[in-house]
């Protein structure tokens, strides 16, 4: 039986240590939604979306009150819109009325993140999949709950490098559009490498093809837990202190796993995966560069950041997938700037820069995630980023992102302020040498070689 | 059967456990086991009850033993079993 130290310590991980479950994405396929007309194409998804969804929000605050554990976000994910929208949609403004058709099912539900505006141009691009792509910087400043996102390569298949460098462009038309609320657009569009279909978490959620009609995915948090956890093997050797991550990684995700079979029970919808992601945000405690300095450094971003992160990601896996009959998305931990205090006053104290974090994202999901930099980047800059950070998910054989802000009339030295739990983000420095004939090219880098791994 | 803890953490006064069982026992919530501790200088007593035989839903029941907890000036805390023996249970 229970017994109270055990109660005890679990309503401390709730109270004190932040512990909650960040989101419960509801999945939807609008496959059954294609029409050739745009109209009927609108009702068809409003209405799929309005039904299916429409108890989401009310059973996630019964499982949060019945359990007294926060479950942060109630969210939905849909099938990529290029895909639903190939046969009505003749012109970008097509598109942008099927974001604005999806906003208003979003805020009819009571949900705050809608993802699934997405393309999947991996390796060629429909002409439907440019049409939704140029359709993005109108569809999210004219939305308020839309998550667009796009895939430009895999390991299969290499690296769409025509897409890469239209995405340099569209964040950059993406930013002006958004321009007087610091850009915030940017902030709802991420770009991939191997994106999974299975994914909650936003910005980067859709339901894929390979899923089933509907399906409730999980994606746990917890930084706080696992900061306070290590507080208690200070100065302890490495196994010790993998020990203790995977310990408690193990409780995190055993409650992401109930929450997602209650929700899946109480709403009758298959469960999915539980994503073991553990996602900062920007009140304090709840921090991943905290923990990598619980681990042992002076500031994130010092010598030995790869290294502890690296070992930080695979424990949380190690003990998550025994706790998880289904673990899937995006699975690491998210080292956005933004969104976590502990990122944002390395950047400040010069610790941390562009190019460590990418060296970062070489070993834990999910990329350059909520970096803000400056609004006068160009186009072909941002593109190179992207591709950089491609090749290292395409070589590696693992997701990567890049969701990044170049923010309107700022430079470096400034702040860019999103709101809630975006946070805010000081503005970080780019290499300023062109890699303008590099994109330019055009083309595709063909897929890599899968033996030799060196 | 159908387990729920309930957490009781606050200072220390005559009469906790009584007004606490007293409520339940109008409810119709069967106490299977009481223990307590003090941590920090806190009371803290949990719980384990049958909430199967309540006249009342299960929130309702959440609201009212808060609300008994404000009134004591303690926090009262009704949660289903089942986090407790998914997080400390393998």
């Amino acid at each position: 039986m229970i017994n109270i130290n055990e109660v005890i310590e679990t309503n401390e991980m709730i109270e004190k240590e932040n512990l909650d479950v960040r989101t419960i994405t509801l999945g939807i396929s609008l496959l059954d939604c294609i029409s050739d007309d745009i109209s009927t194409l609108n009702e068809n998804i409003y209405r799929k979306i309005t039904t299916v969804a429409k108890d989401l929000v009310k059973t996630g605050h019964e499982i949060e009150r019945e359990f007294a554990i926060p479950i942060v976000n109630k969210r939905i994910s849909v099938t990529p819109i290029a895909i639903v929208g190939a046969s009505a949609c003749k012109s970008e403004e097509d598109f942008v009325s099927i974001a604005k058709t999806l906003d208003r099912a979003a805020k009819e539900c009571g949900v705050n993140f809608l993802g699934g505006f997405s393309a999947l141009p991996a390796k060629g691009m429909t002409k439907s999949e440019e049409l939704l792509i140029k359709s993005i910087p109108a569809a999210l400043a004219e939305t308020d709950n839309i998550c667009a996102s796009v895939n430009l390569g895999s390991t299969k298949t290499g690296i769409n490098m025509d897409a890469v460098a239209l995405m340099g462009k569209i964040i950059k038309e993406t930013a002006m559009k958004t321009s007087e609320r610091d850009s915030i657009g940017c902030a709802k569009l991420v770009v991939f490498c191997n994106a999974p279909d299975d994914n909650p978490f936003m910005a980067g959620a859709f339901h894929g093809v390979t899923e089933t009609d509907n399906v409730i995915n999980v994606g746990v948090s917890g930084p706080g837990v696992i900061k306070h956890a290590l507080s208690e093997v200070e100065g302890a050797d490495f196994g010790t202190l993998c020990e203790c991550i995977k310990k408690t990684a193990f409780k995190i995700t055993r409650l992401g796993q109930l929450v997602a079979q209650e929700a899946s029970r109480r709403m009758n919808i298959p469960f999915g995966i539980v994503d073991l992601s553990l996602a900062p945000t920007p009140a304090i405690g709840d921090s991943i560069a905290e923990i990598l300095e619980g681990i042992g450094l002076e500031r994130v971003g010092a010598p030995g950041t790869t290294a502890a992160l690296a070992l930080l990601n695979d424990n949380v896996k190690k003990g998550g997938i025994m706790a998880s009959s289904y673990v899937g998305g995006l699975s690491g931990a998210f080292i956005p700037v933004s969104e976590d205090q502990g990122m944002i006053d390395a950047v400040k104290a010069g610790s941390l820069s562009i190019e460590k974090l990418e060296a970062m994202t070489c070993v834990c999901s999910v990329g350059l995630d909520m970096i803000a930099i400056p609004g006068s980047t160009n186009e072909y800059t941002i593109a190179g980023i992207i591709a950089d950070e491609m090749a290292i998910g395409m070589i590696n054989q693992k997701t990567t992102a890049v969701r990044i802000i170049p923010v309107i009339g700022k430079e470096v030295g400034d702040e860019a302020s999103f709101g809630g739990l975006l946070g805010y983000a000081p503005i970080m420095s780019v290499n300023s040498f062109s890699c303008e004939a590099f994109i330019k090219r055009g083309g595709r880098i063909p897929a890599p070689v899968h033996s030799f791994k060196n | 059967m159908s387990k729920s803890i309930i957490t009781v953490v606050g200072r220390d006064q005559v009469g906790i456990i009584a007004k606490v069982c007293t409520y339940l026992a109008e409810s119709g919530v069967n106490i299977l086991d009481i223990s307590q501790t003090i941590v920090d200088g806190f009371f803290n007593m949990m719980m384990i009850t049958d909430t199967s035989g309540a006249n009342k839903e299960f929130l309702v029941l959440s609201d009212e033993l808060e609300a008994l907890g404000k009134k004591i000036g303690v926090l009262i805390k009704l949660q289903r079993e089942d986090i407790f023996n998914k997080m400390q249970r393998i």
